[in-house]
């Protein structure tokens, strides 16, 4: 079979012409802006699109649901008790005054008390502030994305049809262009970094590293459709600065990244992670860790200061909250960064679940899945606010520093700022903590001239 | 196109479970999504372990016991049901139940049935009696390591002083239900 039949062969040709015209078009429309870091304007239209079409569909699901009297929207999104915090102290006093007749000067233990605990637990049973931080946030409405189908039944064809040709676009057309650019974006970083390596260190390096990175991270941006808005520009860290952000997914590092010229910090991975780590520590000097370093913190500490007392080194970029949460909250950031002294940036950054939820589920989803879910959304839109930046004051030591940078980013990303530990995604509450509301009871019923409680 | 956790709960088990505890149509949905994301093995029940995950109640003293009394004698699982019933104990009185007929059963949520629930935290051996030892227990629980053993001996004796009433120097559950006559 040498021999081509002529069909055969016009099919051939017209392969080969329209993967030319398709190429040239990614070439023409995405990599040469992301190069130059321009933009025609081609993804916040899709976005505008995609938002009338939402809102089609939503009505329609609405006048569905109204004329089935199906319930669609989840009642109680945010909580199924409304209370107001009181402490420990004046809720019991509550109950007990509810209680008994008796005056209260003498306040000891009553049998009413353990009402108290048992409307404390059953209220956590139902409705707890740190559990839901660790799933992907629920929707208001549906964004025909079957996985973020929680409520919404058949409604109607058009509906479906629609749902169809979504499908049809984001995997048929939106994922094999992605995982081109992609492709195109992580090899052109591998190649270029390696190449900028091989010079000698100087002002040269320096600016072509720079731009390596940057026409890299942008290329990788346009892989995910990410629409970004970054605020406040002016408040971009500079050398010797401590970047701190609020972490939701490791494409965090890509949207930071491609605006800004960072030295990252982490551990060196195996496999395609640590091709790419050893080739951008060439042009660059990024902290990369062995996994054994990584328990040290003396050892982190020591190599971080060093970095950010040498003002010629780029900005550190980290993520002290240690693991990945849902973007609603903001969790409680490890001590560590804020130990070191130097000016720290805060970044929040807060995704739109409307588009693509961004959460990377680690304990559901390996790296490669998350990968393909992101790249078959709709698109990951969100917003960056760069902070003032914030120094420690003499009167505060590093926990209470991290806590008020953390204030800070919630504030601005409209996120919950929580106090507990996002290493509880894994790990079971430390034991000091129930200790703590142990202490403060028996200080209510011992009186504290009578106090012996050891600390 | 079809959802996931409000199919699996049919509207005649709602309506059960509307009937048995009192608590709306809403409700129960926003409890059953509340369980099955508690529920990680998604077995259709909860174990202790999975209670355990929940940070704010592992922080609470007596949380291990309000955790055993979601689960039946002996058992290491609750399924729904049983969920929705523990907390029907604590579902706050509508002004409209108030004046409900006085023939049907006794809903879930009334005074008595809270008094029971409290009652049983207490008492681990089910004689229907609080004993000093078991008062002891509880309250040892709730104090941690701050206060001494004669100190909270003394605390204990005096409790049990002012509730008594038939001296067998341990609380039956009429003398608790006494003890809380105006809650």
């Amino acid at each position: 079979m040498f021999l081509l039949l002529p069909f055969d062969s016009l099919v051939a040709n017209l392969l080969g012409i329209s993967l030319t015209v398709l190429f040239t078009l990614l070439l023409v429309f995405i990599i040469v802006p992301a190069i130059f870091g321009v933009s025609f304007g081609i993804r916040r239209l899709y976005m505008k699109t995609l938002l009338k079409i939402f809102q089609w569909a939503t009505l329609r699901i609405e006048r569905g649901a109204k004329e089935k009297n199906h319930p669609v929207y989840k009642p109680y999104a945010n909580g199924i008790i409304a209370k107001e915090p009181m402490s420990l102290e004046e809720e019991i006093k509550e109950i007990r005054r509810s209680g008994s007749s008796k005056t209260l000067d003498a306040p000891e233990f009553e049998l009413s008390d353990i009402f108290y605990f048992c409307r404390k637990g059953i209220e956590t049973i139902m409705d707890d502030e740190v559990t839901k931080r660790f799933s992907a946030e629920e929707l208001e409405s549906w964004n025909l994305l079957s996985r973020t189908n929680y409520n919404f039944q058949y409604i109607s064809l058009r509906l479906t049809v629609l749902w169809g040709l979504g499908v049809l676009i984001r995997y048929c057309f939106l994922l094999p262009l992605r995982i081109a650019l992609a492709f195109t974006g992580v090899s052109l970083l591998v190649i270029g970094t390696s190449v900028v390596g091989l010079l000698p260190n100087g002002w040269c390096k320096e600016f072509l590293s720079k731009h390596v990175h940057l026409m890299c991270y942008r290329i990788c941006v346009r892989a995910l459709t990410a629409i970004i808005t970054y605020h406040d520009q002016e408040n971009r860290p500079r050398n010797g600065g401590i970047c701190v952000a609020n972490h939701t997914s490791p494409i965090d590092v890509i949207i930071l990244a491609s605006d800004g010229y960072y030295a990252m910090v982490g551990q060196i991975h195996g496999g395609l992670m640590g091709v790419i780590q050893r080739a951008v520590v060439k042009a660059c000097p990024h902290v990369w860790f062995e996994r054994s370093e990584v328990k040290d913190r003396h050892l982190v500490a020591k190599r971080l200061t060093e970095h950010v007392q040498d003002k010629s080194k780029l900005p550190i970029l980290i993520f002290p909250e240690g693991t990945c949460i849902n973007n609603t909250s903001v969790m409680m950031f490890k001590k560590g960064s804020f130990e070191i002294g130097a000016t720290v940036y805060p970044v929040a950054i807060k995704y739109d679940p409307q588009f693509g939820d961004a959460f990377w589920n680690s304990s559901k989803y390996g790296m490669v899945t998350y990968l393909l879910r992101m790249m078959t959304s709709w698109a990951i839109v969100c917003s960056v606010w760069y902070l003032p930046p914030m120094t420690r004051q003499p009167d505060e030591d590093a926990v209470q520093f991290a806590n008020r940078v953390k204030s800070a980013i919630a504030r601005q990303g409209g996120l919950v700022d929580l106090l507990w530990d996002g290493g509880l995604k894994r790990e079971k509450v430390k034991d000091a903590f129930k200790e703590e509301q142990q202490k403060l009871y028996s200080k209510m019923i011992a009186g504290s001239h009578e106090d012996r409680s050891r600390s | 196109m079809g959802s996931r956790a409000s199919t699996l709960l049919r509207d005649e088990e709602i309506e059960e479970i509307k009937k048995e505890t009192g608590f709306s149509h809403s409700q129960i949905t926003r409890l059953y999504s509340r369980f099955t994301s508690l529920d990680k093995g998604e077995n259709g029940t909860l174990s202790r372990e999975d209670f355990q995950r929940i940070p704010e109640l592992a922080i609470n003293p007596l949380g291990d016991r309000i955790i055993n009394a979601f689960f039946p004698e002996g058992e290491d699982q609750v399924n729904f049901r049983g969920f929705m019933r523990t907390l029907a104990h604590f579902r706050p009185i509508e002004d409209n139940e108030k004046s409900k007929d006085q023939n049907g059963p006794e809903p879930l949520n009334s005074r008595s049935n809270k008094l029971h629930f409290a009652f049983r935290l207490y008492d681990l051996d089910k004689d229907d009696k609080i004993s000093r030892d078991e008062l002891l227990q509880v309250l040892r629980m709730m104090v941690g390591v701050n206060i001494s053993d004669e100190q909270l001996g003394s605390i204990a004796d005096r409790t049990i002083q002012e509730a008594d009433q038939d001296g067998d120097s341990a609380i039956s559950f009429a003398e608790f239900v006494k003890a809380f006559q105006y809650l």
